[in-house]
């Protein structure tokens, strides 16, 4: 059994004296794929900060890839929740893609054959190739998205942490996003964590869930975590959930 | 024309003038970036206020300017994390400097040729140890730009994903108000206080309209700096008007047509296949038999 790639021990986080996770404890494994769920503001974005070490617990053990987070890991790949972008940007394409490469480190990057290649099948990856020389501010929020994408991938990250990947996609770039996603969990043996607002696009590619809510997490296989019962339980408040033709709608709260 | 360059003030106004356009239009182009513009008109307004204090009390101005626009730099940054906080403590900081330069300015008695070549620029007023000064500050800033270069612009374009990364993404934007206040207070030499956004933003901003390489972007902007400027002293020097009234007017004379004129470059033109290439005015339907 190797380590968990992601390790809670009774984990709580507060953001300005608000208490934004509570007692949170959970493993994930290495290879996993993982889809977080719950309401707006329920803390996944902070639960994926708190990963990449920019958010510290107020209490409790954590540990990622075996040890204490800190920010500036190579080995976490990231893509941040998509926000639109100054369409004047002077940036191009591969230019964004490159910061995953590269933009941390000092000094200015020279044209350089090898990082070119990088960039180039980073971008091939993601099928964003006749993208690379746009500039940013003129694409679409699903192709910015997919860039995002591949910035994180770029470092050969052992763990991915998407938030909201599929939020500006439609439904063909959808499923095109997670084949991609699965595909780079399945070959390279990468933990993925996504968040989502809607787990059916993910159903068959996810292992498990983690519902997030009222700071209080669910982890499991989604035909667990997402019943009336554990959902009621997490809300707090009567939840009714219906799993029909391999879907899940969740009634009586806002998800 | 060459016969103008055998005066020794002129030879050290194109020299310090070539200096301040370099430095102008590296910073500017990532002034315009990180959407800080206002920033560098306020902190010029700001160093005002120094250069007037130092004259009241017997110093070169470009020493108060110096001391006004770091020390002003490094309030904004800890005022205003957010864009448009940031903003509102950029504004109330410089009305209040502001303020200071007119109370310094009423108590002075002297000669007020000074303050007029502050506010306005001079070409007359620059020695070789100014060109000197100038010239090390800006060496200065541009290895200080060239270290920051790539978290910089890494930062601009997302801050959350930058610091995740591991980029000092406050510190290092405190540090380049800084190194903009150092730039403004060589700048300010030539073009003066008020329109130091001729040469900060002017070259940068119309660059990013034709080029979106960053490296190109600052290589069009550095030249159209230098053209300004040099053209800006050739006009002054066989005019009565002033040599800022001249590169502000052609700062913004190249500006605007640009601006108006250059389309961003679409992805038509840079993709005739792709999906985005589609001919305008066609039904989709004839332009996919096409």
């Amino acid at each position: 059994m190797t380590e968990p790639s992601v390790l809670l021990e009774q984990i709580s986080v507060r953001l300005e004296g608000r208490p934004i996770l509570q007692d949170v404890s959970l493993s994930i494994n290495e290879g996993e794929f993982i889809v977080i769920l719950g309401p707006n503001g329920a803390g996944k974005t902070t639960f994926l900060k708190l990963l990449l070490g920019l958010v510290r617990p107020s209490s409790g053990r954590i540990e990622v890839l075996c040890r204490t987070p800190e920010r500036g890991q190579q080995a976490i790949g990231y893509a941040p929740q998509h926000r639109a972008l100054d369409a004047d940007l002077a940036l191009r394409a591969r230019d964004l893609v490159g910061f995953g490469l590269d933009g941390h480190r000092w000094g200015i990057s020279w044209p350089n054959r090898s990082r070119q290649d990088k960039i180039d099948q980073a971008l091939a990856e993601v099928d964003a190739l006749e993208l690379a020389d746009v500039p940013i501010g003129q694409l679409s929020g699903g192709e910015q998205q997919r860039l995002l994408i591949a910035q994180a991938l770029l470092t050969d990250p052992c763990l991915l942490l998407l938030d909201e990947p599929l939020a500006n996609l439609d439904l063909t770039h959808q499923q095109e996003a997670v084949a991609l996603v699965e595909r780079v969990c399945r070959t390279r043996s990468v933990t993925v964590l996504l968040v989502a607002h809607d787990i059916n696009p993910l159903l068959s590619v996810t292992d498990r869930v983690i519902y997030i809510a009222r700071g209080h997490t669910a982890i499991g296989k989604p035909e667990e975590v997402i019943t009336s019962r554990s959902l009621s339980q997490l809300y707090g408040s009567p939840v009714e959930v219906v799993h029909t033709q391999d879907r899940y709608f969740v009634l009586g709260a806002e998800v | 024309m060459f016969a103008l360059l055998k005066f020794g003030f002129i030879q050290n106004t194109i020299l310090a003038g070539s200096i301040v356009a370099i430095a102008t239009a590296v910073l500017g182009y990532f002034l315009v970036v990180r959407g800080l513009t206002f920033a560098g008109h306020a902190l010029a307004s700001i160093g005002f206020a120094g250069a007037a204090g130092a004259v009241l009390i017997g110093a070169a101005p470009v020493y108060g300017m110096l001391v006004f626009t770091v020390g002003a730099s490094l309030v904004i940054s800890l005022l205003g994390r957010e864009v448009r906080e940031r903003d509102i403590a950029i504004g109330v900081i410089m009305t209040f400097a502001l303020g200071l330069g007119i109370l310094f300015l009423s108590l002075y008695h002297g000669y007020a040729e000074q303050a007029y070549s502050i506010l306005f620029g001079s070409i007359v007023g620059i020695s070789r140890s100014d060109v000197l000064r100038s010239g090390l500050l800006s060496l200065g800033v541009l290895a200080a730009i060239a270290v920051m270069a790539r978290p910089l612009l890494f930062a601009s374009f997302d801050p959350d994903l930058a610091e995740a990364r591991g980029v000092p993404v406050h510190a290092l934007g405190s540090v380049f108000l800084v190194v903009v206040a150092l730039t403004i207070s060589i700048a300010v030499q030539v073009i003066g206080v008020l329109l130091v956004f001729a040469l900060l933003v002017g070259p940068a901003a119309t660059a990013a309209r034709l080029t979106y390489r960053p490296g190109r972007a600052i290589a069009i902007a550095i030249l159209l700096g230098l053209a300004y400027t040099w053209l800006g002293i050739l006009l002054a020097s066989i005019s009565p008007w002033p040599v800022s009234f001249f590169i502000a007017v052609l700062s913004f004379g190249v500006y605007l047509p640009v601006r108006l004129l250059v389309r961003p470059r679409g992805r038509r033109a840079a993709h005739p296949h792709g999906p985005a290439g589609l001919a305008p005015g066609l039904p989709l339907e004839e332009q996919r038999h096409a």
